[in-house]
């Protein structure tokens, strides 16, 4: 069965990754604060990534408070209820999603995964995640300035962004709010620069693309992507700032506002909406790739089957990738734009419902004659294509701008976000953790803390989501702090908002099992060895566990086969790691 | 194996819950119903989609669920079985596609004799203007607003003096007759939202945007605010009012125009048109 | 934002010319053993590759400042600027700060460290004229009266290159950085590495500007203009 057409025979390829001069810590600051460490990195980027998500999943238990039980607990007035849907969303999609992606599982994973001693930029490296820190610690300094954050929505559109109907607009809210975002985009360049050029020149011997796992694929993709578009958020924040605080009229039109005319005229509100959809857009799959490829590899690992069509799959993210960055538009199909860009952002949106179909259809095809073994990252990896392939069928309905006209804004949209982008994504980040932990810490996650953990989190979420989409339908508007006496609106809506808000309070709360676990199973979980769950890939490899700084020990590994050598036939375990060298040269030179 | 009991009755509880629940869409009463039913397509086809994938899973892990000495097939890919998916899910895409860009086409482009109302939005209120006996609606500018002006009609158009004009009060209709309605707003983003109406749009401050619809039938209609625009965003409520003919002729003849409005108000207080000028001037 | 989409046509065609050499149709579980790397056998310095993907960074930046621009010009209150006459002299100024580091990057490679050193400063001292030059420009327009608020153009004038200036800025403490260097560790392998990328980034810079001078003072829309009676 194995064909070996390339190398063999030939002599070894001179060593093609240097064994640069590493970084040596000389003290606990520098070698567990200030480290250059990329795995030490990976770990303060997700604990601050986990601390602001824990602040944003707090301001959704008091919104879910707010719109099941409006008459009952008055914790939220209208201006809270908008500060906190604004924090909530910006703080879930960039700092939490953007920065564990990236900035968590980029940095653990590549320098693993593509078997390289570190990122090529380690200081650099450093500096993204104190940057990004800054980035955090402007944002929740909003919170306690006057006037508190804005309340514009994730969205910021101007004009109301900046205006004094809006929390925040005319105080410091917005400003710390866009603040924040561009030294967000300045640490993530450095960041991603690093993602990029690890994988392109700190590969290991042997490790071509094609043998890249799909985790580096997704990861790597998602970069170059945010790269690119996160310059567009950064163009937007930069205009903004100058309308609020320098008095230009970039996106600001002829606005009378309560009876008063304002200094600004001829700008265009639609203008911010090309920018920041231009981003936006891109974000979706900038957290949705490294998803795609996470729970590609959790699949296979634990389905003991390599991926099916792994060719495909590539291309798949690839052609997702690029296509991703003309679809924009479909987010402004009732914005008031040229009513014919519909036409070309529809068939744009609907073409990459192909491509991510294949993927789904990969995924299930992969379980098919596995060897399934129902593990924590398994169940969590079955639960992302329930949720995904929910969320992204909707994303159908809302892609086809005619359709789009009644649901936009209602509470379909959220619910279609929040399934795809949401929960989809983060129940792939629960598998991973579960999945990489004992590389990490070198113990096991507890597992039936884990199983409580998955079964609340997987059916409570969809139980949150999969009814929402039906508010959606008949038509309640999206960010209402409070519906009231609405004629078209039955009774019964507000007992399933209801039940949606104690799914959401019992959802959050599940999350704590969650952090419990991670703390106790610290000390107390049990000892995992270096390849616990029989993988390919080469960051189980590593000859210590958890891998110190510099990862190899004394030599670099060298990658003689693709990362999915799962149930081989003839092959005497169910696995084959990447730097395992082929059957002896002899014996093939004699076949062939 | 539970996880095969949840799969299975995930798939069917949600096509159970799509079937039984009472939450359904609005009653219709627009021309829209195309839009209904490029929906009800996209129903079938996803529902399809999303049972078929969550079934074949469940039957997945169950049939090949880790058991001492069972191992897994190596069968790296399937050239013809993954061409097929594609064709068979470009087939599904475009089907929802091709009816849904026919419908956008109708969409867009209003038929001629559609009579126009403009609707402008405001923090956090709505007011109408439809136009007088000319049939014409003037020209306006934010610029103009002032207190007896609030929609900043400009004085100067021939145009603007007949245009009827209706302050934070009821919209009224002709069934039958389709109606383009213009939108615009004098301050931030809004969106004119009627769910018995299906169509949506927003309105831009420094734009006039638009959309068409036919009303089909008469009662009245909650108009709701689909964007947001500031902490008053809920409460933003207006009514329409779908009439037959002869109701919707009684009901504009007791509408003021235009010129009708500012008569009256040059009888107000002289300190009301001294602020509205101070509030000009400073605007450069 | 159609500027920005030929820009990322730009980037598409460099990803897919790249993508084109990695064997994606091969078929990995076929080929175990040693894979010949299609890596190039002296392959590029990470910091190359690195200042490359930073530059597709600053480049999007630009090309959607640029797209911006076309976007807002649309509108009616759009005014003009005339521009000062010696951005004519800060351009100049900017191609000899570039030539400069040409000029030092062959040195370095010959060898010849005092010639190298005095094109640094050259460099270092053009560079500084340039953004003084910007300032004087900067000056030059509020006296006139065209400030920042009163019209867009002016308050894209001043962003534009405001934002151009701090990538300079940026530059200039990059090429600080290597000038100390140089004159302590002479043109070893890294600094005459770190002098190619300074050369590289004051290019990339000059043709942004040269791109941004084009925009400003008007040329760049009769050339969309005139593309598009071509096109119609």
């Amino acid at each position: 069965m194995v064909d070996v057409r390339s190398g063999l025979g030939e002599a070894l390829p001179p060593p093609e990754v240097e064994d640069v001069e590493l970084y040596h810590p000389h003290s606990w600051w520098t070698r567990y604060v200030f480290s250059q460490d990329a795995k030490i990195i990976a770990i303060q980027y997700a604990t601050t990534a986990i601390a602001i998500g824990m602040v944003a999943l707090v301001l959704s238990w008091l919104m879910r408070l707010q719109l099941g039980f409006p008459d009952t607990f008055q914790l939220v007035d209208a201006e809270a209820y908008y500060q906190f849907i604004t924090m909530h969303g910006m703080i879930m999609v960039i700092y939490l999603l953007t920065a564990l992606f990236l900035g968590g599982f980029g940095n653990y994973l590549i320098p693993l995964m593509v078997g390289a001693r570190d990122m090529v930029f380690p200081y650099a490296n450093m500096l993204s995640y104190w940057i990004y820190l800054l980035a955090v610690l402007v944002l929740v300094a909003s919170f306690f300035a006057p006037g508190g954050p804005t309340g514009a929505g994730w969205t910021l559109y101007p004009p109301q962004a900046l205006l004094s109907g809006t929390p925040g607009g005319k105080d410091w809210g917005i400003i710390l709010m866009l603040s924040s975002l561009i030294i967000f985009i300045i640490g993530f360049t450095m960041g991603g620069l690093n993602y990029v050029v690890t994988v392109l020149q700190g590969r290991a011997r042997g490790m071509t693309l094609m043998r890249m796992p799909l985790t580096v694929w997704g990861i790597f993709t998602a970069t170059v992507m945010a790269l690119l578009a996160f310059p567009a958020l950064f163009v937007a924040c930069v205009m903004m700032l100058f309308d609020r605080l320098l008095g230009t009229s970039f996106f600001m039109p002829a606005i009378v506002e309560m009876g008063e005319q304002l200094p600004y005229g001829g700008g265009s509100p639609i203008l911010f909406q090309h920018l920041f959809w231009f981003f936006g857009h891109p974000e979706v799959y900038i957290v949705a790739l490294p998803a795609f490829g996470i729970v590609s590899d959790l699949i296979s690992t634990h389905a003991r089957k390599n991926i099916f069509g792994y060719r495909m799959m590539v291309w798949a993210i690839v052609i997702i990738g690029g296509l991703s960055f003309v679809v924009w538009a479909h987010h402004m199909y009732v914005s008031g734009m040229n009513p014919y860009f519909g036409f070309f952002f529809a068939t744009t949106t609907l073409i990459i419902a192909v491509p991510t179909a294949i993927k789904v259809y990969n995924w299930v095809l992969t379980l098919w004659r596995g060897n399934i073994h129902l593990t924590l990252p398994m169940l969590f990896a079955l639960a992302f294509i329930v949720t995904f392939v929910n969320g992204g069928l909707t994303g159908l309905f809302l892609g086809n701008v005619v359709v789009d006209v009644p649901l936009s804004d209602t509470m379909f949209v959220v619910a279609h976000f929040h399934m795809v982008m949401g929960v989809a994504p983060i129940l792939v980040i629960f598998g991973a953790i579960y999945h990489w932990y004992p590389k990490i810490t070198g113990r096991m996650l507890d597992e039936t803390l884990g199983q409580i953990h998955f079964w609340i989190t997987f059916i409570g979420a969809y139980g949150i989501f999969f009814p929402m989409h039906y508010l959606g339908l008949i038509g309640v508007p999206r960010r209402y702090y409070e519906l009231g006496e609405t004629a078209f609106v039955p009774d019964s809506v507000h007992t399933l908002n209801a039940f949606i808000s104690i799914m959401a309070l019992i959802v959050g709360a599940a999350q704590i099992v969650l952090l419990f676990n991670l703390v106790w199973s610290l000390r107390h979980g049990r000892e995992a060895g270096g390849n616990p769950w029989r993988a390919t890939t080469l960051e189980w490899q590593t000859p210590e566990t958890p891998p110190p700084h510099g990862n190899w020990g004394k030599e670099l590994p060298v990658v003689y086969r693709w990362a999915y050598d799962y149930s081989v036939p003839g092959a005497p375990e169910d696995f084959i790691p990447q730097n395992q060298p082929a059957p002896s040269r002899v014996s093939h030179e004699a076949a062939s | 194996m539970a996880v095969v009991v949840i799969l299975v009755l995930l798939a069917l509880g949600s096509v159970l819950f799509h079937v039984l629940s009472p939450w359904w869409w609005t009653p219709i009463a627009s021309n829209w119903n195309y839009i209904d039913n490029t929906i009800i397509i996209t129903f079938w086809i996803t529902g399809i989609a999303f049972v078929a994938v969550v079934l074949f899973m469940a039957y997945c892990v169950f049939r090949f669920r880790h058991r001492p000495g069972n191992t897994a097939d190596y069968e790296p890919e399937n050239r013809r079985l993954e061409s097929w998916l594609a064709t068979g899910t470009t087939l599904g895409v475009a089907a929802m596609l091709a009816p849904g860009l026919f419908v956008w086409h109708q969409f867009i482009t209003v038929p001629e004799g559609a009579a126009e109302v403009e609707v402008v939005g405001q923090q956090w209120l709505w007011n109408f203007r439809l136009p007088g006996a000319d049939g014409k609606l003037g020209t306006t500018d934010a610029r103009d607003v002032t207190p007896d002006n609030p929609l900043g009609l400009n004085r100067n158009d021939a145009a603007s003096l007949d245009d009827v004009i209706v302050e934070a009060g009821e919209l009224h209709l002709p069934v039958g007759k389709p109606v383009k309605v213009l939108l615009r707003s004098v301050d931030v983003l809004h969106d004119f939202y009627v769910p018995e109406f299906r169509a949506k749009m927003d309105m831009v401050p420094g734009m006039i945007t638009y959309f068409w619809f036919t009303p089909t039938r008469t009662g009245t209609f909650e108009v709701l605010c689909a964007e947001l625009c500031g902490v008053g965003h809920p409460q933003m409520r207006g009514t329409v009012v779908v009439d037959t003919e002869d109701d919707y002729r009684a009901w504009l003849a007791e509408q003021q125009t235009f010129s009708q409005l500012t008569a009256s108000s040059d009888g107000d207080s002289t300190a009301t048109a001294v602020a509205a000028a101070t509030a000009q001037s400073e605007a450069p | 934002m159609s500027i920005m989409l030929i820009f990322l046509t730009a980037i598409a065609a460099v990803i897919v010319w790249w993508l084109a050499q990695q064997r994606l149709a091969s078929k990995p579980w076929l080929e175990v053993g040693h894979a010949r790397d299609h890596r190039r056998a002296a392959p590029l310095p990470a910091a190359k590759v690195g200042l490359g993907v930073f530059l597709a960074v600053v480049g999007s930046l630009f090309a959607l400042s640029f797209s911006a621009y076309f976007m807002r010009m649309a509108s009616s209150d759009w005014g003009t600027l005339p521009l000062p006459g010696f951005l004519w002299i800060n351009t100049a100024i900017l191609a000899l700060a570039s030539a400069a580091l040409y000029w030092t990057k062959l040195n370095a490679e010959r060898q010849h460290g005092e010639a190298a050193r005095t094109g640094l400063l050259v460099a270092l001292a053009a560079g500084l004229a340039f953004l003084v030059g910007q300032l004087f420009a900067w000056r030059a327009l509020a006296n006139a009266g065209y400030l920042l608020a009163g019209n867009p153009a002016n308050s894209f004038f001043y962003m534009l290159t405001g934002l151009h200036g701090l990538h300079i800025l940026g530059g200039l403490a990059a090429l600080g950085r290597v000038t100390v260097h140089a004159s302590d560790a002479g043109f070893d392998r890294r600094t005459r590495l770190s002098v190619e990328l300074c050369a590289i980034y004051w290019h990339f810079m000059l043709a942004v500007w040269l791109v941004l001078f084009a925009l400003l003072s008007g040329w760049a829309t009769e050339v969309v203009v005139f593309c598009r009676q071509l096109l119609t």
